[in-house]
């Protein structure tokens, strides 16, 4: 007891327990387990997405041939090898939903603030444990719930990862609509209340918890981006909630929050007064800021990650925070730009022209930080720093094509095509996908005790690299000629017919790109068992949770909770023999502060 | 059985790749072996970010030469076209000078820098001077650009009732378009999905007692005399659409309960537009690319591929649909005489109901 003698009440539970394969494993309430599990779950996820894409890369690159592929894996939805229409749109729709939602928010996010959270503040774990666990076996419920929608008699959900209602609200109107639009959005109602109990852990833990001596501006720049992302959560997600359950009400008791005047059919429906267009504002106000909620812990990963791989302090630290701040507060006014062309009064649309083009501000600010943090310094060529690099560069050419789809002038001939498609997988698809690979290489040593194999690591990250380019570099060509997104096949417009080979290409390169994952997976499943043993320290970093034992203990320190005497980027300072004083070390006699 | 064979290639897959990984892995075991990058690594991957930066330049200066002008970037057919694309042109010369800057500063340092031995890097934590720069620099490039977009859009949505636009009513459903036009009073009659009636072919519902709905008349094809204003009502009587017309650089979403609009003058002909140097490469390319296919179809006992034609479309643009994928209508845009003429030859909505 003595351990924990001056610390919080939250110290009280957990420690005399007995464990049990049960209680360490599954319905655990350690966070660095509740992380593994999120990362585990989220991974596979991932792998379902990933392969969903590919299917129907191959069925755009080679419309409507057979492929024995689809005949396994879809059944029935490829007769004698051929994609139906309806499937192709059903596993767009699910890519969307799951690489979005349960890979970059709940894998990334959930991994990543549930295992720095207390280690980088020096808490013996999260404020509650036991909602902890909660919020997870929510999501791991949700991700049963979108699973088994894929296999429901008339198809999963196919209205777009979006579900712009009355298409996603009227059975008649598409196979998807019925029982495949229920489950999807029972998952996502269980979704959202895992991603609250999450998000709202985090803002406590992070707010009351910090040790002694860690003040928030001391605090690492992953953690201010957690932070952050789980305010933004707590705002916006409640609202995609309340849309959901209006939908539900349309779908199932009759009333007409989104439906008006609609006949489908051959017959009218009793549907007056609502408006898809409320749908699309409700929808929005989360899917916004939910793009900020995936990218930026991808941020703070990388800012952490590239200080400690280049020696060097990252650079700008305040003005780092004050950039994290001024992009979740603009993000929450911004959601008009997906609806320049929706109907709403175009004026509305001036006023989401200017403040979705002030983002770029922000965005800019952060670049050229992470660019200066790289300058004259000693980089550790790890592979989670080449994902950081790879981030910044991914970010800014995806970031940059935001200017265009975010003037409402030039969003009226780039919206729904593959323009917007390149756009946002490169800055928030890939960028983030990189952030959570960078997280991964690093704090794996962490969360496994072993290290990760750098050289599959390095073969895993340049393959990778180059594929994302190679499929959605030239993706933003054939937006610009006028192709639409989600369409089946695009042989019905002969006016298309010279951009087949672009596709050809871009579903060549996202077969290598995907096929490359698999040296990840087996690294990642391999090195939990045989990989190197990990040092305490393997990066030399500065920040609290290198001060763990590598093996896992309830409450983190065996001893007192460590006290905190400087920020977490002294790396290379002048005046210590190391390059990298760890945050617990006191000042000299003398030596400043330097925390800006 | 196909089944069985793809199990079977997959597990030979996974095999090699296991054996790949056991080569690594022993090629690995006589160095030190702490899977933390040495001198080695970082100068290897210091050079390969370099060849990663050359890679993306390539490959955008591919793209462009290969399918930069692809024709929907330039010839714009309407009068507000032009702006529209001055305007990309703009930001994307922006973009790509923005680009190549930034590309060029991150792995040439990432080359530059790579870490070695005893080395320490410099302590540089902070440049309020630096940071003020690169704050202000986006700050003015953004307001001009805010500034220019904001007038261009203002000028796209603005309807100027006082020129006299032709009001034509741009109907969807699932899944094909069909066009209303005013008739000689240039006033849509009222209508409701809920007036519709299938065995009067009263299809888009319109309320038949309106004397504005007397002369309406509905199209399966788009006719637009060039020159004049065209302000279009849209309606959706299912789900929601979008009326994309590239071509035009215009779009609008149709939307069920709701009437919204868009109004455009278009410039040029189809004819004219065939008649365009870049056109006419775009078709010829198009038909090249349709020959090679039609002999592969006809091989497998197919019908060849008809000989493709440039016209403008009408496409739908937001997904609506098993077959969203042909949801389209032709677009004509003709002279005034001949737009007359066309027009003479449709039904009124009067003439059109069967009892």
């Amino acid at each position: 007891m003595s351990a924990h003698a001056d610390t919080h009440a939250h110290d009280d539970h957990g420690h005399h327990h007995k464990e049990t394969f049960v209680t360490k494993y599954i319905f655990s309430q350690d966070h660095k387990m509740i992380a593994k599990q999120y990362l585990i779950t989220g991974t596979i996820m991932g792998v379902i997405g990933i392969i969903m894409s590919l299917m129907f890369r191959m069925q755009i690159a080679w419309p409507e041939e057979p492929n024995v592929i689809f005949e396994a894996l879809l059944g029935k939805w490829a007769p004698e090898g051929v994609m139906d229409a309806d499937i192709y749109l059903a596993l767009v729709t699910i890519h969307g939903t799951i690489m979005v939602f349960f890979v970059l928010t709940a894998g990334l996010s959930g991994t990543f603030s549930n295992l720095l959270i207390p280690l980088q503040i020096g808490a013996r774990d999260m404020a509650s444990g036991f909602l902890n666990m909660v919020s997870y076996w929510l999501f791991f419920l949700s991700s049963v719930v979108m699973v088994l929608s894929l296999f429901v008699e008339a198809g999963p959900a196919a209205a777009g990862w979006t579900i712009y209602p009355p298409l996603s609200a009227l059975p008649m109107a598409q196979g998807g609509s019925g029982m495949g639009m229920t489950l999807w959005l029972v998952s996502m109602a269980i979704f959202i209340a895992s991603s609250l109990l999450g998000s709202l852990n985090y803002i406590v833990t992070v707010l009351n918890l910090r040790t002694k001596g860690m003040t928030m501006t001391r605090l690492p720049l992953t953690i201010w981006a957690f932070f952050i992302t789980a305010v933004i959560g707590v705002i916006s997600f409640p609202v995609l909630l309340s849309a959901a359950l209006l939908l539900i009400m349309d779908r199932s008791f009759g009333t007409s929050f989104f439906l008006s005047d609609i006949f489908i059919q051959g017959e009218v429906l009793h549907y007056q007064g609502g408006s898809p267009v409320l749908f699309e504002h409700l929808f929005w106000f989360l899917g916004h800021p939910e793009v900020y909620i995936v990218i930026l812990p991808a941020m703070g990963l990388v800012s952490e990650i590239m200080a400690a791989n280049s020696r060097k302090p990252i650079f700008g630290y305040r003005a780092m925070i004050a950039s994290i701040l001024a992009i979740a507060f603009l993000s929450t006014i911004v959601w008009g730009h997906h609806m320049f062309i929706s109907g709403m009064n175009p004026f509305l649309g001036s006023v989401f022209t200017f403040t979705t083009l002030l983002i770029a501000i922000p965005s800019a600010v952060k670049a050229f930080n992470w660019i200066t943090t790289l300058w004259k310094g000693n980089l550790q060529m790890n592979p989670a720093m080449l994902f950081s690099i790879g981030f910044v560069s991914t970010f800014i050419t995806g970031g940059l094509t935001g200017i265009i789809l975010g003037d409402s002038a030039l969003d009226i001939n780039v919206h729904d095509t593959y323009f917007v498609v390149a756009h946002f997988h490169l800055v928030m698809g890939i960028s983030a996908l990189y952030g959570m690979f960078a997280g991964i290489y690093h704090w794996y040593p962490k969360m496994f005790g072993r290290m990760l194999n750098k050289n599959l690591g390095y073969i895993h990250f340049w393959i990778t690299a180059i594929c994302a380019y190679g499929v959605f570099f030239p993706m933003h060509f054939i937006g610009m000629a006028g192709l639409p997104r989600r369409y089946y096949t695009n042989s019905n417009f002969p006016l298309f017919d010279d951009l087949a080979n672009v596709n050809v290409v871009i579903t060549v390169f996202a077969l290598i790109g995907g096929a490359v994952q698999i040296i990840y997976l087996y690294n990642f499943f391999i090195s939990i068992f045989y990989g190197k043993k990990a040092e305490q320290n393997p990066w030399k970093s500065t920040t609290l949770e290198w001060t763990t034992p590598v093996e896992h203990i309830h409450g983190n320190w065996p001893g007192e909770i460590p006290h905190v005497h400087r920020w977490a980027y002294d790396y290379s300072k002048p005046g210590h023999d190391v390059d990298f004083v760890p945050q617990t070390v006191p000042l000299k006699d003398g030596e400043e502060e330097l925390q800006h | 059985m196909t089944a069985l064979l793809t199990i079977i290639v997959l597990v030979f897959i996974l095999v090699a790749i296991w054996q790949m990984v056991k080569i690594f892995d022993l090629a690995q075991a006589r160095t030190e072996n702490t899977q933390v990058a040495t001198d080695k690594d970082n100068t290897i991957n210091g050079y390969i970010m370099m060849g990663f930066l050359a890679f993306i330049y390539i490959i955008t200066i591919v793209s462009i030469v290969k399918w930069g002008d692809l024709p929907l970037l330039s010839n714009a057919a309407s009068e507000h076209g032009s702006t529209t694309d001055n305007l990309m042109i703009t930001s994307l010369v922006i973009i790509f000078f923005v680009q190549t800057i930034t590309q060029f500063l991150l792995h040439y340092f990432a080359f530059k820098y790579k870490g070695e031995k005893g080395k320490k890097a410099l302590f540089f934590a902070d440049n309020n001077k630096l940071e003020a720069v690169w704050t202000i620099i986006p700050v003015i490039v953004l307001a001009g650009l805010i500034i220019y977009g904001l007038n261009t859009w203002i000028n796209i949505m603005g309807v100027d009732e006082t020129e006299d636009p032709l009001v034509v009513e741009l109907y969807a459903q699932q899944f094909n378009w069909k066009a209303r036009y005013a008739g000689a009073d240039n006033t849509l009659g009222k209508a409701n999905v809920r007036l519709i009636d299938i065995d009067r072919a009263n299809i888009l519902g319109l309320d038949e007692a309106d004397p504005n709905a007397q002369d309406d008349i509905i199209t399966t094809e788009l006719h637009l005399p060039v020159g004049r204003p065209v302000l279009f009502k849209m309606r959706s009587q299912d789900v929601l659409h979008s009326a994309y017309m590239p071509h035009f650089r215009a779009q609008m979403n149709c939307v069920p309960g709701m009437i919204t609009q868009f109004g455009f003058t278009p410039t040029v002909t189809t004819a004219e537009m065939r008649q365009t140097q870049e056109i006419q490469d775009k078709v010829a390319n198009i038909n090249r690319i349709r020959v090679e296919k039609s002999e592969a179809l006809v091989a497998k006992g197919e019908d060849a591929l008809d000989r493709y034609e440039f016209d403008y479309l009408l496409l739908c643009n937001k997904i609506c649909g098993k077959s969203h994928y042909n949801m389209q209508m032709k677009i004509v845009v003709e002279s005034q005489e001949e737009y007359d003429s066309w027009i003479k030859e449709q039904k009124e909505f009067k003439n059109s109901l069967s009892n």
